[in-house]
């Protein structure tokens, strides 16, 4: 009885959250111009997302394409950026390391809102023009500490003599960060990029505040336009549709994956 | 060079992209149209009845939805982390899902819902959007906490003679008070602060206070924005010292 009620609880929960991805997921699978409209069973959608034949289709597409630009350009320089850094941190004395670890959360604990409103600031400030980069390298500012909190407990797992070694051995220090640094800190260095990538596509206000005023446009700045204009673009549906189902299949490979090579599926 | 060396690309950066800006909002807090020394923007938020309204409501809804999500999220959470109930990894997964998609699009497609149901948009629909929207990231703490629970001690209250209900209430639920820190930290200051979800939800009816902030700041009123911002940042410090900052129990997991 008690499994039961469990079971229930969860299950009513799960349909609550899931009702409104299903009920996109549904009008993706019909033309109508409104949701919430059956018109009949057509992938028709579908087609005119991947063919782009659709009205306004450049700039959904090329919003797309600016969201996972952005994404990965950003996550990428937060990978390096992060575990270099990690490293420093990692051979900093106490007193500094606390200091820096203290700065290290600011961004992670800050609202997006801040977090946009500051930069926009910092931008107006310095007389840097905004667009791609200034949006990139705010993304790069929320995206490294992570990146840093994913590699520090791998440093910690590590050997400390390995890279002194490799140094006493005649590598020269780039070469003993690439072939022993890296190669050990590499899982961490990986769930840190996942991370930065995902809080990039994910974010919407922080993009708002430094994109500027020219033109530049990431899936949620247009949907942000969008809705404002009443009324969603149809291919939307289909769009977000995809989206929850590669999602959802990357959360499943990923964590059943590390589950069943029992690996402990945690950032650290 | 010193390996502890290698950590100063990233001090300057951070110096630049966090430090710098957030002192620029305090600089343009207490500064007026031609860069004078002033706190006529503070005091002009405290006469401002429209920002001292939509402040409060946003506290208000804020709270409110902080509350509900722990009501409906620590029994999940519970049931969840009980080897007993559950088993699958996957009902874990889903109620995680939500929290790596877009917030925005979960949030109009909650909206379009709302609006095919005939559903009038306004103070319920909008709790009831928040609660959808954040619940995921009360659970999923709380569930990280209570998993990694050493369960000897709800065992040793057991052979002393706890009741269940007394283990739960007296064990369980004090040990996992960090959990709930952290989920609150999770929910109310990310409710407070979002702009754009509240105008959805209902219609542009209500307002939350990270909507004034962008209005302030997209209409060129950037030392009122600033304050506004800076108003906010004293609430955040408020609420991280008042739940003591657990952030590991949520960072803690997941790939």
């Amino acid at each position: 009885m008690k499994k039961f009620l469990a079971k229930a609880y969860i299950y009513i929960l799960l349909v609550l959250l899931y009702a409104p991805l299903i009920f996109i997921a549904v009008f993706s699978f019909t033309e109508s111009k409104v949701l919430g409209n059956w018109t009949g069973f057509s992938t028709r959608l579908y087609a005119n997302l991947f063919t782009g034949n659709m009205q306004g289709s450049s700039s959904l597409l090329s919003a797309v394409e600016n969201t996972l630009l952005i994404a990965l350009i950003s996550a990428l320089v937060s990978m390096l950026l992060g575990t270099i850094a990690a490293v420093g941190i990692y051979n900093l004395r106490n007193r500094t390391r606390q200091a820096v670890t203290f700065l290290n959360n600011i961004p992670m604990i800050n609202p997006d809102v801040i977090t946009g409103v500051s930069l926009f600031l910092l931008f107006v400030f310095l007389h840097i023009s905004q667009g791609y980069t200034t949006v990139i390298l705010a993304h790069i500012s929320f995206g490294t500490p992570y990146v840093v909190l994913s590699v520090l407990p791998k440093l910690a797992q590590m050997n400390p003599n390995i890279y002194e070694a490799a140094l006493d051995l005649g590598a020269t220090p780039s070469q003993a960060f690439w072939k022993v640094l890296v190669p050990q800190l590499r899982p961490g260095m990986i769930s840190g990029f996942i991370l930065a990538f995902t809080m990039s596509l994910d974010d919407f206000a922080v993009t708002f505040f430094t994109r500027g005023t020219i033109g530049l446009d990431t899936l949620s700045t247009y949907i942000y336009t969008d809705a404002r204009k009443g009324g969603l673009t149809p291919e939307l549906r289909p769009l977000m549709t995809l989206i929850f189902l590669i999602i959802l299949v990357l959360l499943l490979v990923i964590n059943l994956r590390s589950a069943r090579t029992k690996t402990p599926n945690r950032a650290r | 060079m010193k390996r502890s060396h290698w950590s100063i690309p990233y001090v300057v950066f951070l110096t630049i992209f966090v430090v710098l800006p957030l002192v620029l909002i305090l600089v343009y807090a207490f500064q007026d149209g031609s860069g004078h020394f002033t706190l006529s923007n503070i005091t002009k938020f405290f006469s401002d009845s429209d920002a001292l309204g939509t402040f409060g409501v946003s506290i208000e809804v804020a709270i409110e939805n902080t509350l509900i999500c722990i009501l409906l999220g620590y029994p999940a959470a519970w049931i969840l982390a009980n080897k007993e109930l559950n088993r699958s990894a996957v009902t874990i997964i889903l109620f995680i899902m939500p929290m790596w998609i877009n917030a925005l699009m979960r949030t109009l497609a909650t909206a379009e819902l709302f609006n095919m149901l005939d559903i009038t948009l306004g103070k319920g629909t909008l709790l009831f959007g928040m609660v959808y929207d954040y619940l995921p990231f009360m659970i999923y703490p709380i569930y990280n906490v209570l998993n990694r629970m050493d369960k000897s001690y709800a065992e040793a209250a057991q052979d002393l003679g706890a009741t269940p209900w007394q283990v739960f209430w007296k064990v369980t639920v004090p040990l996992s008070m960090p959990g709930v820190s952290s989920g609150i930290l999770m929910v109310f200051m990310p409710t407070v602060s979002t702009f754009a979800i509240s105008e959805f939800l209902t219609n542009n009816k209500i307002k939350l206070f990270g909507t004034i902030i962008q209005e302030n700041i997209n209409s060129s009123m950037w030392n009122y924005g600033a304050a506004l911002a800076l108003i906010m940042l004293v609430i955040i410090g408020i609420t991280t010292l008042l739940t003591d900052e657990r952030k590991e129990a949520v960072e803690g997991g997941l790939i």
